[in-house]
């Protein structure tokens, strides 16, 4: 340890170099990546940053090449990463499927920006929640969450490697550019109190294998997860992305894809509970509750305590993960509260989702994206919806 | 009919997985041979078989990961290379090899070729060139010589194609040479010499693929194919990088050999003193 692994102490620090602190912090010796705005200052930090401490920054050819290589090293055993904004996680979509077949943890973080297309470069977005989860083609599962503030990207960083380490499974990070290039107080606790999940490795010595070798791809019944080995272990596996056997040999029987890709999908419903956070304010006695995240998470907040002070009895459920979607909690809340504001900075995609669960329309409070939505569009709605469920009372 | 002479045993078994045996080239195929040659370098290497590792992308040559006996990734078409360069980076006491197609590296993954060639990275590279994309079926590509047929140049390519050697001398590769899958002792040769320099080396293998751009251009089978590579192949001496290119229109030369051997650093990551690993 050269001491500089684990910047401990109290920094003021934007939320993108918090992301690269959390990562180094984390354990990540690799970093694999392509510019683009507003996602710039990881690969900047990382690349001032990897070699005080024996890590490698990689400036690939593009993003095509930034994930693949991420997935290698991850294979070869390193925590390893990527960063990125729309256009690049676009470019991404189709080794984020191979991530998954592979089983190959790995962190992509995307610093949202105004989509699609080019869209607004140096401005926010929050609009590539349901890319991330369906972009790819196929059916498949990852895990995304999504930080409110520079402290929850370096907390969220750590916790996305501890994921992906722990279900095999690529884990994004959706920020968005609020987020990213705001600057705030960041505290980076003792390295001793990093938290670290190790990846589940084979129990036995390659040579207890024998002659049928090591099933790399056998998963353990309680979890779903198989253990990894790594190349250059001396297992000598199979990676393909091909529909494989437990061995890890391609296999073009219907059976086996479809219990490979239920497997896959399942791994992470299965363990959704483990998987999703969420943060709640006045949830006790709501009456109307905001569902929101990311930078829209903190306008959402005020307005909820705005809607307080003038009696109406508002709740906030902040998402802090965006998948697994918390179906079952949306489903039990909507037990309990008359009504639902989801605000996001896109067209409607978590408000979709929550529609979904609950079985009706709620209300939105969206914004394509570039500004910040502020308190005020959301207290309106808020206010509009109390007035709603009074009226229904009455 | 003579009798078909089953063996018990190869000598290559220990670094084949005969448990995925038969394997899917067709007859007359020219990447066994090639990965032949290479297996029999990773037995003479002297390097532990648990340091070889293996990646390929997609098509038929991309299939050679699934049968070599070495950890092996069968990756995404075009991305063998960058996900190569991760391991490597992340553990360099490995020996990665990529063996996959001409399409594969010079077509949807030329974009990393060309910038893996400049970083000089330390990968051996084994390109199989068989002049068309074999596994979708014999269509045109990269490497495809002008006016050569095939099912989406049915009326001849109109295109130039790569000369890979120049293309990757350019690019800053350490070690650049071209043989074809009649030159099975040099193929061999040539992949343990790589296994010892460091730098990103590259061998150009040119193959047959009897079903594929065969039919199409009157080589029916890899005999015949064979028999092409006996008639024109001439081992290139002092011939300008630029004059390699592959005309199989007219009784043109088909130039193999060494082309480049040079000894520019491998990329090495920067590390400051006093970093964790310095
Ligand atoms: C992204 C993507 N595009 C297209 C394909 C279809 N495809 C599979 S293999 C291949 C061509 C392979 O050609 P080459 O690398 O020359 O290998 P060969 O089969 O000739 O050995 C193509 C186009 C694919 N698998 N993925
Ligand atoms: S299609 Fe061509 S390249 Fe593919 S296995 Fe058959 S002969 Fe070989
Ligand atoms: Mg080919």
């Amino acid at each position: 340890m050269s001491g500089r692994e684990v910047l401990t102490g109290r920094h003021f620090m934007n939320g993108d170099d918090a992301c690269a602190e959390g990562a180094i912090a984390a354990g990540c010796r690799f970093f694999g990546g392509y510019p683009i705005t507003p996602s710039t200052e990881v690969a900047e930090r990382f690349s001032r940053r990897m070699p005080e401490i024996g890590g490698v920054y990689m400036q690939m050819e593009d993003e095509l090449g930034s994930i693949a290589a991420v997935l290698g090293a991850s294979a070869a055993g390193a925590r390893a990463m990527t960063a990125t904004s729309g256009p690049g996680l676009s470019l991404m979509m189709e080794n984020l499927g191979l991530g998954v077949m592979l089983e190959l943890p790995c962190v992509i973080i995307d610093i949202q920006r105004g989509s699609p297309s080019t869209g607004l470069p140096t401005m926010a977005g929050q609009s590539d929640l349901m890319q991330a989860r369906w972009g790819s083609h196929g059916d498949y599962a990852i895990v995304a969450y999504a930080p409110s503030s520079p402290q929850e990207i370096f907390d969220l960083t750590i916790h996305a490697f501890n994921v992906a380490d722990r279900y095999r499974v690529p884990v994004l990070i959706l920020s968005d550019e609020v987020i990213g290039h705001m600057v705030e107080r960041v505290v980076i606790p003792e390295s001793q109190a990093i938290p670290r999940w190790e990846r589940k490795r084979p129990p036995y010595p390659p040579e207890h294998y024998g002659q049928e070798g090591f099933k790399a791809f056998e998963p353990d019944a309680s979890d779903l997860v198989p253990p990894i080995a790594h190349a250059g272990d001396g297992y000598r596996v199979h990676f393909t992305g091909l529909t494989h056997d437990p061995r890890g040999y391609p296999d073009m029987s219907a059976e086996t894809h479809h219990e490979l890709v239920t497997r896959l999908m399942e791994k992470i419903r299965r363990n959704a509970e483990d998987l999703i956070l969420l943060e709640t304010e006045y949830l006790d006695d709501a009456d109307v509750v905001v569902i929101s995240f990311g930078c829209t998470a903190r306008s959402a907040r005020r307005a909820v305590r705005d809607a307080r002070a003038e009696g109406i009895r508002a709740g906030l459920l902040r998402l802090i993960s965006i998948w697994p979607f918390p179906e079952q909690r949306i489903r039990d809340l909507a037990h309990e509260v008359k009504t639902f504001v989801v605000a996001e900075m896109n067209l409607g995609q978590i408000r979709l989702e929550v529609e979904r669960c609950v079985g009706h329309p709620v209300r939105g409070v969206h914004h394509a994206g570039g500004a910040m939505i502020h308190p005020e569009p959301i207290l309106e709605a808020l206010r509009a919806s109390a007035a709603q469920t009074a009226g229904r009372q009455k | 009919m003579t009798e078909a002479i089953v063996v018990e045993t190869h000598p290559l078994d220990r670094i084949m997985r005969s448990d995925r045996m038969p394997h899917i080239f067709c007859p007359g195929c020219g990447i066994g041979i090639a990965m032949r040659c290479y297996g029999q370098a990773i037995l003479e290497s002297g390097i532990p078989q648990d340091r070889h590792v293996v990646v390929s992308g997609i098509g038929c040559t991309g299939r050679v990961a699934g049968y070599v006996h070495l950890d092996s990734y069968h990756t995404t078409h075009g991305r063998a290379i960058p996900f190569a360069t991760g391991i490597k980076l992340a553990n360099p006491d490995l020996m990665v090899t990529v063996f996959s197609g001409d399409g594969d590296l010079a077509a949807i993954g030329g974009n990393h070729l060309i910038h893996a060639a400049r970083r000089n990275i330390d990968l051996k590279v084994i390109c199989v060139n068989n002049f068309n994309y074999g596994m979708t079926g014999g269509q045109c590509g990269p490497t495809t010589p002008t006016g050569a047929r095939a099912t989406t140049s049915p009326y001849g390519n109109p295109e130039q194609p790569f000369n890979l050697p120049y293309l990757l001398a350019a690019s800053g590769a350490n070690y650049v040479s071209r043989w074809t899958t009649l030159h099975v002792r040099q193929i061999k040769d040539e992949i343990l010499k790589i296994f010892a320099k460091p730098g990103f080396c590259f061998i150009e293998v040119l193959s047959s693929c009897p079903v594929g751009f065969g039919k199409s251009n009157h080589i029916p089978d890899g005999l015949e194919e064979m028999r092409l590579y006996r008639e024109r192949s001439v081992l290139a001496r002092d011939i300008p990088l630029d004059r390699l290119n592959i005309d199989l229109r007219e009784d043109k030369p088909i130039y193999v050999g060494n082309f480049v051997n040079r000894d520019i650093p491998a990329y090495a990551p920067p590390q400051l003193a006093g970093s964790a690993e310095a």
